[in-house]
């Protein structure tokens, strides 16, 4: 208790919060835009970290990634692009609303349930780290195996319409996914011989392709008179208190969400875009309605945008107490405080207690800075947008995107790539194909794949390698799930068809 | 004779005023832009920190702003071969390299894109020796005991390391090599998964960089180091060549420029990170980084002893 006053009482003073500030809004903006990441923005700012306190320095890290991953929502929502992987959710539900009319709600909601998430990945952190990071080391290879392909049955809800279609979508995102070098073996696939493919299709490229592009086509399509009226986001006032009351009235959402994400957040390597999308799926069966997700259901922006933000201090408990990066921007603090001398770990908070709790509570801050910097900023983005006509929209956002993939690795063939992609959305997307199960294919394909490798070969020994797969009691579980999840899909249906 | 002995010192001594006058001369048309520092992995690794605390100072000493960008995909082949095809060999393009990336990947992939001879290797500048590493509550005390275990039980003790055909990788067959055993080597995506493969138990042993043995602490045991001396930062751990077994192996990073750089551009460049090493060590010796200085005929050397030595698995 006395660490946690004095480490209060380091981090609640005036250039204290006017790093978080600054933090908070510099990431605000860099998660808007799209192919700008958070583990971009955390890299850039090492020089500066390095100059400062270790406590300092930390604390800037945290209310950037704080900031960013919050930004993205934005995007997500007014332009239906998500800033970043963590808000693919985001615009399931958020862009649908700003359509009608409800952009500034969205917004607000998605505030109030990001703050939200924040604070409980801070208690999380603070009262359950060392259970949390034991179940972290449970996942194995098999586990993450079993663990992906249970992701892959989210392609059953998030397809819109055919579960068929989203399964086509699904495995076009594998087949993207094992293009570059093999992630084991380190075998080239795909690449025809040509060197910068060996880089593959990284994420945020498929993700700014699949989404942004085939959104910009269809406003051009919409044609000239279209093309010169600003964009349609409705004047809707400000609803910040119906905002709160919205978020509130789905206590158990919010807390399903948060849950969610907070486990998904400790398994290392399943990063935020997971968690977002795992939390509104379960929003979505949740519901009584499902039918309204995907149309504007406050519910699914939620679900979306209080998991993704449980995450930013969820994925530090493997890092502060294991040294295991739960998301990659976790590498870049990890980075920092391997350069400050503080070693994650047991003596991290008995040694450090201070400004280990210093750090964790500032995050806490961070979470809450995003009302007013986040209501204001977002008015901001919100009356450019608006006020907008979409002949000057689009040829900016396209401007903003291709700069934004440039800058994600710096490689020319990234560009090509995303615009590529953008064509194939467009098309498949007059299909009846979505995006999403398309990106879900691919995060995950390379997840079971490195699972699955990693397990067979473990398994070398034995008779059959491939009875690994089955040997631990939480890969069990997963199968079970699995199981269900599956089944769950399948019923309702038939029930439905026998009322018939 | 005194006469001619004279007129041979001032010989000497205007050759060495006309080198001090051509050297400022030289630092004043170079650099004339911004330094290009390109760094081939994402971001957080080893690799760019290092590169993003020596931005500042070189910042400082040359006058000129430096863009640490970086560039990942292929295990480094993107950025590098990029840049043996399109950086202008004039000084103000740098690019991060690594052993045994540089000297691996061209000899085990046919597409590449780039050739190891194709640089100008301006220093070697630290290097990160290879440690096994097993969980504190492991069976195996000693490296003797690990390998009674990989004697008796061919393939059955898995080793987990970065990646495929890295310096982990190759350190794990070259033990396999020299001590005679069947191991089962895993290899994952990076550092960053290792230490919840070996403390969660999904793995019997890692192979990893010095680094990782220091940041583990006491959760883990670092049953052998690849170096030849032991290092300041883990006193305990004995080398390889003390157990008997002739391994010594790392992680070089360092800087090249392209083939064709002018010679005094790429010394002033190395003299540069050998100074800044000496404010880098503060910080990166406790963390397990070894400072090197290896540069010109040295460091080709380098790159072909660890050809021939690591050559056979390669192929």
């Amino acid at each position: 208790m006395e660490i946690l006053t004095a480490a209060a009482l380091a981090v609640i003073q005036p250039h204290m919060l006017l790093i978080i500030l600054l933090g908070v809004t510099a990431g605000l903006f860099v998660g808007a835009l799209p192919g700008l990441t958070a583990t971009m923005a955390l890299a850039l700012m090492l020089p500066f970290t390095f100059s400062l306190e270790a406590l300092e320095g930390l604390v800037a890290l945290g209310a950037v990634y704080m900031g960013t991953i919050y930004g993205g929502a934005f995007t997500a929502i007014l332009i239906n692009t998500p800033g970043t992987p963590s808000s693919i959710a985001t615009t399931f539900d958020g862009h649908p609303m700003a359509k009608q009319g409800r952009a500034l709600e969205a917004i607000s909601i998605a505030t109030i349930a990001s703050v939200v998430g924040g604070v409980v990945g801070v208690a999380f952190l603070l009262v359950a780290a060392p259970p949390l990071a034991q179940l972290a080391l449970k996942f194995g290879p098999a586990e993450m195996f079993w663990g992906a392909i249970l992701g892959l049955t989210l392609i059953g809800t998030l397809s819109t319409g055919s579960v068929l279609k989203g399964l086509l979508g699904g495995a076009i995102g594998l087949l993207i996914g094992t293009i570059g070098i093999s992630p084991i073996g380190g075998e080239s696939r795909f690449t025809f011989g040509w060197p910068p493919l060996q880089a593959g299709v990284s994420l945020i490229v498929a993700l700014i392709g699949l989404f942004v592009i085939p959104e910009l086509l269809s406003m051009i399509r919409q044609g000239r008179a279209a093309l010169e009226q600003p964009t349609g986001l409705g004047e809707a006032g400000y609803k910040f208190g119906s905002a709160m009351r919205t978020v509130f009235s789905k206590p158990i959402n919010l807390i399903r969400s948060c849950l969610i994400g907070q486990v998904i957040a400790v398994i290392p390597g399943a990063g935020g875009s997971i968690t977002s999308l795992v939390a509104y799926n379960e929003a979505k069966r949740g519901s009584k309605t499902p039918e309204t997700f995907g149309k504007g259901n406050p519910e699914g922006l939620v679900a979306s945008e209080s998991s993704n933000n449980v995450m930013v201090a969820g994925s530090m408990v493997p890092l502060l107490t294991l040294g295991i990066p739960g998301a990659p921007p976790d590498a870049v603090i990890l980075g920092v405080m391997l350069l400050h001398g503080l070693r994650p770990g047991l003596d991290l908070f008995t040694q450090t207690g201070v400004l280990a709790n210093g750090f964790i509570l500032s995050m806490g801050l961070a979470a809450l800075m995003l009302v007013p910097v986040g209501l204001l900023g977002g008015r901001l983005i919100y009356q450019t947008i608006r006020r907008t006509p979409h002949y000057f929209l689009v040829p900016t956002i396209l401007v903003i995107t291709i700069l934004g993939t440039y800058a994600l690795r710096n490689n020319i063939v990234d560009v090509a790539l995303m615009l590529g992609l953008g064509v194939i959305g467009f098309i498949i997307r007059g299909l009846g194909l979505g995006a999403a199960p398309i990106v879900l294919g691919l995060i995950l394909g390379t997840i079971a794949e490195q699972g699955y490798v990693q397990t067979v070969l473990g398994g070398m020994a034995m008779d059959i390698p491939q009875m690994r797969l089955f040997a631990n009691p939480l890969s069990q579980v997963l199968i079970a799930l699995i199981v269900l999840v599956i089944g769950w899909t399948a019923w309702p249906k038939r029930a439905h068809r026998r009322k018939e | 004779m005194t006469d001619s002995k004279y007129s041979g010192l001032t010989v000497v001594l205007g050759a060495v005023s006309a080198l001090a006058i051509a050297a400022p001369a030289a630092a004043q048309d170079f650099p004339t832009r911004a330094i290009e520092y390109i760094i081939p992995f994402d971001p957080g690794g080893e690799s760019d920190i290092t590169a993003r605390l020596q931005e500042p100072l070189m910042e400082a000493a040359l006058g000129v702003g430096v863009n640490v960008r970086h560039q990942p995909g292929g295990g480094g082949a993107v950025a590098w071969s990029e840049f043996q095809g399109n950086a202008e060999p004039d000084g103000h393009e740098i690019i991060g390299i690594n052993i045994p990336h540089i000297v691996a990947q061209p000899i085990q992939r046919s597409d590449a894109g780039y050739a190891t001879e194709d640089f100008d290797i301006i220093t070697w500048f630290h290097m990160t020796p290879h440690v096994l590493v097993v969980r504190a509550d492991s069976p195996y005390e000693t490296l003797d005991d690990l390998l009674a275990f990989a004697g008796e039980n061919p393939q059955s003790l898995t080793v987990g390391g970065s990646g495929t055909f890295t310096g982990n990788h190759l350190e794990a067959l070259r033990l396999q090599e020299v001590a005679d055993v069947q191991l089962t080597y895993i290899p994952f995506t990076g550092t960053g998964p290792l230490p919840a493969a070996v403390l969660g138990g999904h793995v019997g042993a890692v192979i990893s960089n010095s680094t990782l043995g220091v940041q583990l602490g006491d959760d883990v045991r670092v049953l052998a180091v690849a170096a030849e001396e032991r290092l300041e930062v883990l006193p305990d751990a004995p080398t390889f060549q003390e157990l008997g077994y002739d391994i010594v192996g790392g992680t070089y990073r360092g800087v090249a420029a392209p083939k064709g750089t002018p010679p005094e551009r790429l010394d002033m460049l190395a003299d540069l990170f050998t100074e800044m090493n000496e404010t880098l060590g503060e910080r990166q010796i406790p963390m397990g980084f070894q400072m090197t200085d290896i540069r010109g005929q040295d460091a080709i050397d380098l790159m072909t002893r660890l050809r021939e030595q690591y050559g056979d698995f390669l192929n």
